[in-house]
């Protein structure tokens, strides 16, 4: 044991107070005893609930482990990831809350000025794990300081039915999006159209829409993150099949559809496809008997997964990504620090990891290795998806102003105008006089 | 004021034994004396007696407010103060297309669940003032949709205006009066309409149960003399009910007001200001822009966009009623 092999400096050294200040969360786990400094106190990690509960368990299994090994009491708080931003916006304008929260998207680019230098952290896990993905390097490195770490990533892959794509002379999944819309076109005539939101819904519909204009070469501005390059002959294409692609194969309920409306089709068996996470197989595995085909059969055994369709310019993703952020206001930022070395240490996120059955993938390319992959072929494409991550306000940074376009669905709803009647080339133009407005 | 002055204290027998008492009495007891004269001072007494409302109103009313204004007025962002800006944001936000058309929505979403909710509450009113078997139970269940929350009764309507699961057109559609799926949310104008029709199920109760107050204050021999007179039923209710209510319904439609224009809870729920904006109120924006932007200058000034509109129909309504009154 490590504990037996210490020489006496060493010893001294990760014992007691020195053991937090220096040797960090190994100094704890190998003097074996909670640092004196860190008794009585508390530390509150704030998380979304997650679409696994099975990955919440071991989550909250892990807690009552992790104050045993920091002496501090670690509680876990999970609320609606809706909830999260206004729960962020409270605590940072009152100087007071969750000691670590769980950021989505881009925000440790939007609460920067109130998260914590987390480099040390977010550099050893990475070097430790085989490196993160550049996107989520991106997201969570401002200048030259990391303000979160990265933790996971939900990937969005194109759910399924084998059986009607089969049905309709599809016995592998469209490689390109004409051939895509096609195939839907024969499936929305039987009645399974393709099930996709335009809605202003956070998920679900940047996901989708993002990609899709990627595909067809379009950008929202330069790489010099000011020049708005929307208005381009690229995204005016990509607009005009968009709306022969919704007309000709998709359910047209879809303009008011949130995240969950695409769950709920697609196993109540009224679409035949849509962009998501894993979570329909999820949930179909969770209640075999519960879901089942119009032929009677179990709907988990009926569904593949499938990455998006290649456009003219090739083939993106824009997933979910997931960090850990230390809050800037934290009377215990280094106890904060601490248990986040632990929490993504390779041990305690395994076990989240596999209850993960790969709905969450790694955030590190380690992860792609994991013998999870090995159980279940129809969560193969998910093991690879985070390689074709792009990000918001691409070829510019993933800053402010692609958070506020996103959240302002102006690229959802530059397609969904020209859905709803708008000439293609005036949505595109509407889209580009609001980017204007946000990026000058 | 001398006659103060020269008032027994407790009983005491005037100005002179009053003050040979002040010589006499401990300091406790003076300052006690002290207290009570000058809690017998009506300016004193009254000032004090509105400290608790004024403190109150100060921290969570005036103290927001001058908050807002301030926020609307600089570049803050979450965590980070910003710097004055002036009029910036208001400039910025009045060449903003989506916040153009959530004006545009919100004055329609006002207009149309005021007078659909005044409509309907009156005509429920009316009703209810009648007698007949069971009146408490309706009139107890008629308040149902106010009582929920409305976070609740909302996902309820989500429900039944799902674009692929909805009951309305499940029913429409088996009683033969549909062919298609109704868009209730996803068609722009029926997305609106669908909110509105919602707001005013929520919202009529007040309404009726606040006139049906009113109602009940009413006369019935005015009512009795019209009819002998040969008033028809239309004629009674326009020349006897709707003047005598009319105070009473310009005051519930102040409140109503005020509540529709800064409703933010229906339309969150029901389609996050989507489809392509159709649907985005004051408040929805305002959310969109200061807590998921974090841009909380600018929103703060679309909130505070609302003031001078909702200012000025405050103001002509609080005229009309006082005029009313007076009349």
């Amino acid at each position: 044991m490590e504990l037996q092999a210490m020489n006496r400096r060493k010893f001294i050294k990760i014992s007691g107070v020195a053991a937090a200040a220096t040797a960090g969360i190994e100094g704890i786990l190998a003097a074996q005893r909670a640092p004196a400094h860190a008794q009585g106190t508390k530390l509150h990690l704030l998380r979304w609930n997650d679409f696994v509960p099975a990955a919440d368990e071991v989550l909250a299994k892990q807690m009552p482990e992790a104050s045993k090994a920091l002496g501090a009491e670690v509680t876990l708080e999970r609320i609606n990831a809706n909830d999260l931003q206004a729960r962020i916006t409270a605590a940072i304008s009152s100087g007071s809350g969750p000691d670590i929260i769980h950021v989505l998207k881009n925000w440790p680019h939007l609460y920067e000025k109130s998260l914590v230098d987390v480099s040390d952290v977010a550099e050893a896990t990475g070097k430790a794990q085989g490196g993160f993905y550049p996107a989520m390097t991106e997201l969570c490195k401002v200048g030259s300081t990391w303000r979160a770490v990265p933790h996971a990533i939900v990937g969005g892959q194109i759910a399924y039915r084998k059986s009607l794509f089969e049905e309709v002379g599809a016995n592998e999944f469209p490689k390109t999006w004409q051939q895509y819309r096609e195939v839907g076109k024969k499936l929305k005539a039987k009645g399974y159209p393709i099930g996709q939101t335009a809605g202003h819904t956070f998920g679900d519909a940047p996901v989708f829409w993002y990609s899709f204009m990627w595909a067809w070469g379009g950008k929202e501005v330069e790489k010099d993150g000011r020049t708005v390059a929307i208005n381009s002959k690229e995204t005016v294409e990509s607009v005009k099949f968009a709306v022969g692609f919704w007309k000709d194969a998709c359910d047209e309920g879809g303009l008011a559809w949130d995240d969950s409306n695409n769950n709920r089709a697609f196993l109540s068996g009224t679409i035949s496809a849509t962009i998501n996470g894993a979570s329909i197989y999820v949930e179909s595995l969770r209640n075999k008997e519960k879901y089942k085909t119009d032929k009677g059969a179990l709907m988990h055994t009926d569904i593949l997964h499938a990455p998006n369709p290649a456009g003219p310019a090739g083939v993106f993703h824009l997933h979910a990504p997931f960090s850990h952020a230390v809050m800037g206001y934290s009377k215990n930022q280094k106890l904060a620090k601490d248990f986040l070395k632990w929490l993504h240490g390779k041990e305690q996120f395994e076990a989240w990891f596999v209850a993960q059955k790969g709905f969450s993938v790694g955030s590190t390319t380690d992860w792609e290795k994991h013998k999870m992959w090995e159980l279940d072929p129809v969560m193969l494409p998910y093991r690879t998806a985070a390689r074709a991550f792009r990000l918001y306000g691409y070829a510019g940074p993933p800053g402010r102003a692609a958070s506020e376009a996103e959240s302002k669905y102006i690229i959802t709803d530059m397609y969904a105008k020209a859905i709803q009647g708008m000439k293609p080339e005036d949505s595109v133009k509407w889209a580009e006089s609001e980017l204007k407005k946000i990026y000058a | 004021m001398p006659e103060k002055r020269s008032r027994p204290i407790a009983g005491g027998v005037g100005g002179a034994t009053e003050a040979a008492r002040f010589t006499t009495m401990p300091r406790e007891a003076t300052s006690m004396g002290l207290v009570a004269r000058l809690l017998e001072d009506e300016r004193v007494l009254g000032f004090l007696l509105l400290v608790p409302t004024v403190i109150l109103l100060g921290l969570f009313i005036a103290y927001p407010f001058v908050k807002g204004v301030w926020l609307s007025l600089t570049s803050a962002t979450v965590g980070d103060p910003g710097r004055f800006l002036g009029l910036s944001n208001y400039v910025k936000i009045w060449n903003d297309s989506i916040f153009q058309r959530a004006v545009y929505n919100t004055f329609v979403y006002t207009a149309i669940a005021t007078v659909g909710k005044l409509t309907l509450g009156m005509w429920l009113a009316v009703l209810l003032n009648r007698h007949f078997r069971g009146k408490r139970l309706v009139r107890a269940s008629m308040l149902l949709p106010f009582i929920v929350p409305t976070v609740l009764s909302t996902f309820a309507w989500k429900w039944m205006f799902d674009p692929t699961f909805s009951v309305l057109n499940w029913t429409l559609y088996h009683f033969g009066l549909i062919q298609t799926r109704i868009g209730w949310l996803t068609d722009p104008a029926m997305a609106l309409g669908s909110v509105i029709i919602v707001n005013i199920w929520r919202g009529m109760p007040f309404y009726a149960i606040t006139l049906l107050a009113g109602l009940q204050t009413v006369n019935p021999e005015l009512h009795e003399a019209a009819a002998l007179d040969g008033a028809t039923a239309w004629q009674r209710f326009w020349r006897i009910t709707w003047p005598l209510l009319l105070p009473v319904t310009m005051v519930v439609t102040l409140f109503s007001v005020i509540q529709t224009f800064a409703d933010f809870q229906l339309v969150y729920v029901l389609t996050g200001g989507g489809p392509a904006n159709a649907t985005h109120l004051f408040a929805t924006y305002a959310y969109q822009i200061g807590i998921n932007t974090g841009l909380l200058g600018e929103g703060a000034a679309v909130s505070l966009a609302m003031f001078p509109m909702l200012f000025i129909i405050v103001v002509i309504q609080l005229w009309y009623i006082r005029r009313v009154e007076g009349a």
